[in-house]
Formats: structure tokens, sequence, C-alpha cells
């Protein structure tokens, strides 16, 4: 189960890599929320994937008595999905006013802040 | 609640929290606090500074008191719900974070004044206090926090209250800043989500403290290589180190200057402070092993920051990359691992935080009095005020590290340790990036300060609330480079706390040894 888990994760971020690596924004926006959901993926196989066993400990007993997996997990990625469902929202807005107030979504025309050919700095006094 | 006869001993903390504690969590908390309640303030515009600088002046007091506690007392853990570490979340105060907390506060409380001059009613009413505010709990949070996972959430808190920052103003270069600094930080912040993903899957805990014992026992069966790579290349991208740093000059000019003045301050700092935190404390043999790789990122750091800093004819760029120079001292010193580099590092990012955002204040304030940040247009700044330019040369002094301000000091620190083991060629470059930087400031002082204005100079004020914090911070460059030798001890004891965590560790589990 580990294993298909791990190819998964290798899948999604060879996709997020490939579609971050482009020049339109909009593809960099969904390589991001790719690349979050990679790493959901990565750390939900760190805590093992074990089907149908709950993490329950049975009465008299200090451990459970089979293999669970760890619970700990989910609630990281139930963090990390929060904080990168918030990122991609402001994302997408920021990208969308680029995309206005630029008139381009594409990242090398995107020279406003570091136009080119800025003149050198004087030589002399 | 039938079982009431289960031992909670073995889980939660039975004796409540002594008050004194409390000190670790409160300067987190405040701002977040103080944050939230402006928030809701946000339409009256006159009530946020009031409110906000108190609150900002109350947290310098606070990480003062905490940084008195922990020079006399040791670390100081609180962990939050009481529950027993590693199942809880540690706060863990030591010196290093303490140092470092200390010095952001004082610079957001300098850069909230500031913003009395710089930030209009506008800003405000889109929630500049709050955002400050935010990024400073942010911040705190990132510097005290004892468990690896909390510090990647306080982490996002800081990053997401900088997008509200980055933006403020709307202006398309600031889009267009915003958008390159936003995607490489977010890759940054997720790349040590992924480190972080793997150590859990290794150890089996996120308690600090926990990982470095367990890093020590089971070093040799674990890929533990592997995360300190990846949290270097992580924590390097967060603090703009070559070669990912293309995101700080790209948008560091475009915010108003007071927010580029706090970015310069607080946020590549945090990045040292984790990749100090990391690869010192929890895993010293995989840094030793990477020692060469972080020390030549770190020389071609200060290198092309100094020579990206001389080819800028924008006075805010040339500061950023400034700022990307002072990072690879830092590095230089994070590779040399001796207590003279790690310390000399530690008291660099200290000067660092004060000086660079006193230079983007200085920058702002020759911008306001001669109405452009061009080198090619800037002039006859020092007949309109000795003062100002006084102030400017000290600065300028201070960062390109001589002798007697702030900079010299780290300076010597990590070029002695860098010479000590034979390391001639780091030390060189710590030099040569030092002469370079000289250049750079020296002409600024020339074009901008001694040149006679080639136009008549816009009848600007020159406002007492962007003087004054320029003067103070200026005025604790000066401090410490006259009486360094207070803080040359605490830094020099703050790296052995980071290099020997036993009292990092006793103070998070009081009854191992």
């Amino acid at each position: 189960m580990e294993l298909l888990f791990v190819l998964l994760v290798g899948v999604f971020f060879s996709a997020a890599f490939y579609l971050m690596l482009s020049k339109a924004l909009v593809r960099m926006l969904i390589g991001t929320v790719l690349f979050g959901n990679a790493v959901n993926l990565l750390i939900f196989a760190s805590g093992r994937v074990l089907r149908e066993v709950p993490p329950i400990i049975p009465p008299g007993r200090d451990v459970p008595a089979t293999l669970t997996a760890n619970p700990l997990p989910q609630a990281l990625i139930l963090t990390a999905i929060v904080i990168s469902f918030s990122f991609f929202a402001f994302l997408l807005v920021l990208v969308y006013r680029a995309y206005q107030d630029l008139g381009t979504d594409v990242a090398n025309e995107m020279r406003v802040a570091e136009p080119e050919n800025e003149p050198a700095p004087p030589a002399g006094y | 609640m039938a079982a009431t006869d289960v031992d909670l001993s073995a889980a939660l903390m039975l004796t409540p929290v002594p008050a004194a504690d409390w000190l670790v969590v409160l300067p987190v908390a405040l701002p977040l606090l103080a944050g939230a309640v402006l928030t809701m303030l946000r339409k009256s515009v006159r009530l946020q500074a009031a409110f906000a600088i108190p609150v900002l002046a109350l947290l310098v007091l606070l990480d003062g008191l905490l940084l008195f506690r922990v020079l006399e007392n040791g670390p100081v853990t609180m962990v939050m719900g009481r529950w027993l570490p590693p199942f809880g979340i540690a706060f863990t105060a030591d010196l290093a974070g303490t140092l470092f907390a200390l010095a952001a506060s004082v610079v957001a409380l300098a850069g909230a004044v500031h913003a009395l001059a710089d930030i209009g009613d506008g800003g405000r009413r889109y929630g500049f206090y709050p955002f400050l505010l935010l990024l400073v709990a942010g911040v705190t949070g990132a510097f005290l926090t004892g468990d690896i996972f909390n510090l990647y959430v306080w982490f996002e808190v800081l990053l997401i209250s900088s997008f509200g920052l980055i933006v403020l103003g709307s202006e398309a270069r600031q889009i267009d800043g915003a958008i390159k600094y936003a995607f490489l930080n977010l890759v940054a912040t997720t790349l040590f989500l992924i480190a972080t993903g793997y150590l859990y899957g290794l150890f089996g805990t996120l308690n600090m403290a926990d990982i470095a014992v367990k890093a020590a026992e089971r070093r040799a069966d674990l890929p533990t290589m592997t995360l300190a790579a990846l949290y270097l290349l992580a924590f390097a991208m967060k603090a703009a180190a070559f070669p990912v740093h293309f995101w700080l000059p790209a948008s560091y000019h475009t915010p108003r200057v007071t927010v580029s003045a706090l970015f310069a301050g607080l946020l590549t700092k945090v990045g040292v402070y984790a990749l100090l935190r990391t690869l010192v404390m929890l895993f010293p043999v995989e840094r030793e092993e990477l020692s060469f790789v972080i020390a030549l990122v770190g020389a071609a750091t200060m290198l092309t920051g100094a020579l990206g800093a001389l080819g800028q004819s924008d006075i805010r760029r040339l500061l950023g990359y400034t700022v990307i120079s002072g990072i690879g001292v830092m590095l230089a010193g994070l590779a040399l691992g001796s207590p003279g580099g790690i310390g000399g590092a530690i008291f660099y990012a200290l000067h660092s935080m004060v000086v660079m955002t006193a230079l983007y204040m200085a920058a702002g304030l020759a911008g306001r009095l001669a109405g452009t940040f061009d080198l090619n247009r800037l002039g006859g700044l020092h007949a309109r005020s000795a003062l100002f330019s006084g102030l400017a040369l000290v600065l300028f002094f201070a960062v390109s590290g001589l002798p007697p301000f702030s900079g010299f000091w780290p300076k010597v620190m990590v070029t002695k340790a860098a010479l000590d083991i034979g390391a001639w060629w780091l030390a060189g470059a710590i030099l040569l990036s030092g002469f370079l930087t000289t250049i750079a400031f020296a002409r600024v002082f020339l074009l901008a300060f001694w040149r006679p204005a080639g136009q008549d100079l816009p009848a600007a004020a020159m406002p007492a609330a962007s003087l004054v914090p320029l003067a103070v911070l200026t005025g604790l460059a000066v401090l410490f480079g006259l009486f360094p030798q207070a803080l040359l001890a605490t830094v020099q004891a703050a790296a052995q706390g980071l290099a020997d965590p036993a009292a990092y560790i006793r103070s998070v589990f009081p009854g191992v040894t």
C-alpha cells in the first residue's frame, strides 16, 4: 500500500515541478496546488497506510491490539491543507489582479519592478 | 467520564504552570491578540497606531524580561495544554531564540513608529498595523517554538502577513514584485514541510529536544543527511542565499519603505535562525559533512550580493543586494561551526536586523527629501540636513563592517574563526565583500549626499516620526560597536547553547538526565 502511495506522490511531484517551470502564471498556480497536495500525500504515507484498523486501544491494555496507522500525520495534513488552501486563494486573486494591471500572464513579460536596460549608476562624480 | 482511574501523570502535567513560565508564550500571544483586535477595529483609522505602538513597546519589555530570565536560569519551556513533552507543542525559549525575538521586537517597534510618517490613512485602513502585529507574532513564534511542525505554522503566519504588507498600495510594480515573492516563498515553505514530513516518518516526533536526542542515538541507521540537505535548501531559500535568492531583489524595493525596512529586518533572519536551529542543534554531524557546501554558498552569496549592490542605480535595490551579502557572512559562520563562527553568525544577524531596517528608513527619507531614489539624480542631501547625513554615514560604515560600529565585531569573529581552521579563501571572501560594500556605499554617500543638487530639492519636511526611529536604531549600531563586550559574551553563550543542547533538552524533559 505504501509503495502505491510513493508512486502516486512521485507522479504528483513531477507534474507539479513540470507545471511550476512554466512561464504562464495559471500553470504555475496549478503546479503549486499539486505541489501542496503531493506533500500532503507524502506526510500521510509517513504515518504508514493500513486499511480498516482504527487506532483505538481496547480496555485493559496499554497499546493497540494490532498494528495501526499513526493518526497524527492526518492532523498535520489537516493543518497543511487549511494553510495551502488559503495561500491558493490569495495567489489566485494576486495572479488575476496581475493579469488586469500588467496586461500579461507570462512571467517573462512582467518587468515593471525590474525594468530591462535600467541605467547604470554614474561612473564618476 | 467513568474511567477516572486512568493515571494521567504519564501524559499530563498535573501541577499548574508557574506564573513566570507564561512569559514564554506572552510575546507571541500579545501581538496575535492585538492583531485580531486591530483587524476588528480596521475602520477606526485613528485608533490603529495609538493601539499598536504601545503593544509593541510592551512586547519589547516582555522580550527583555524573557531574556533576563533565560540569562539567569537557562532555557525555559512551557507546553501547550499541559501535555507532557513530546506529546504537546512545546515553546522553549533559549538564549539564541530570545536574542532574535528581542531584536525583532525592537525593529518592529521602530517600524510601527516610522509608519506614522510613511503609511497614510489609506494604508492604515487597508490594515497595515494588524498585518504588522501578525507578522511580529509569526516571527516571534518562529524564534520561541520548540516544535518543528509548529515552526512551519509560524513560517506560514509570517508569510501570509507579509503578503498583505507587500501589496499595500496595490501599484502595478508592487503586484509584479509580490507575484515573484509569493510563488518562490511558497515553494520554500513547502520544501520545509516535505523535510518535516520525512522527519516525522523517521523519528516519530516533532519536538526539537526529542529530535536532538533521537538523532544522536539513531543517526547511523537513518537517512538524516537527506533531512539536513532538505532543510538547508528550504531555509537557504527563505534566507535568500545564492543561488535561490532571486525573489529578494525582485520584490524588496517595491512595497512602501516602512514595509521594505521591516522585511529586511525580520524575514530573511528567520531563515537564518531556522538554519542555525536545525543544522547546529538537531543535525550537527550532518552540518559538519555539509560545511564545505555551506561555505561555498556563503562565499557566493556575499560576493553576488556585493557585486549586485555595485550595479544598482536605485538605492532601494542596492539595499536589497546588501541584505543578501550579509546573509553570506552568516552562512560562512554557520559553515565554520565553531563557537566563534556560530556566535559571529548570531551577532551578525542581530546587527543586520537593526542596521538594514535603519538603512531602508534612511533610503526612504532620502527619497522623500530628494524626490527620487535614482543615484543618477540624487544629490545635495548633506546640504539639506547635516544630521541626516551624519546618521546615514554611521549606517554606511556599520553595514560595510568598518569599526567602530556594530558590523565590525561579527565580521572579526567569523573571519578569525575562518583563519583558525585555515579557510583563508572564506576569510578572503568576507573581506572582499566588505571592501566591495564599502565602495558601493561610499559611492552612495558621494553622489547622494555630497554632490550638489542638480535641481532644486522639493520642499519636503523631515518628519520626526521617521527621524526618531532612524536615530534610535543608528544609536544601537554605535552602542554595540563601541561596547560590544556584553553582547559578544551573550552570543557566544547562545552559540554554546545551540551546539551543546543539554540545557535545552533538560528544560523540556526535566526528569531525564
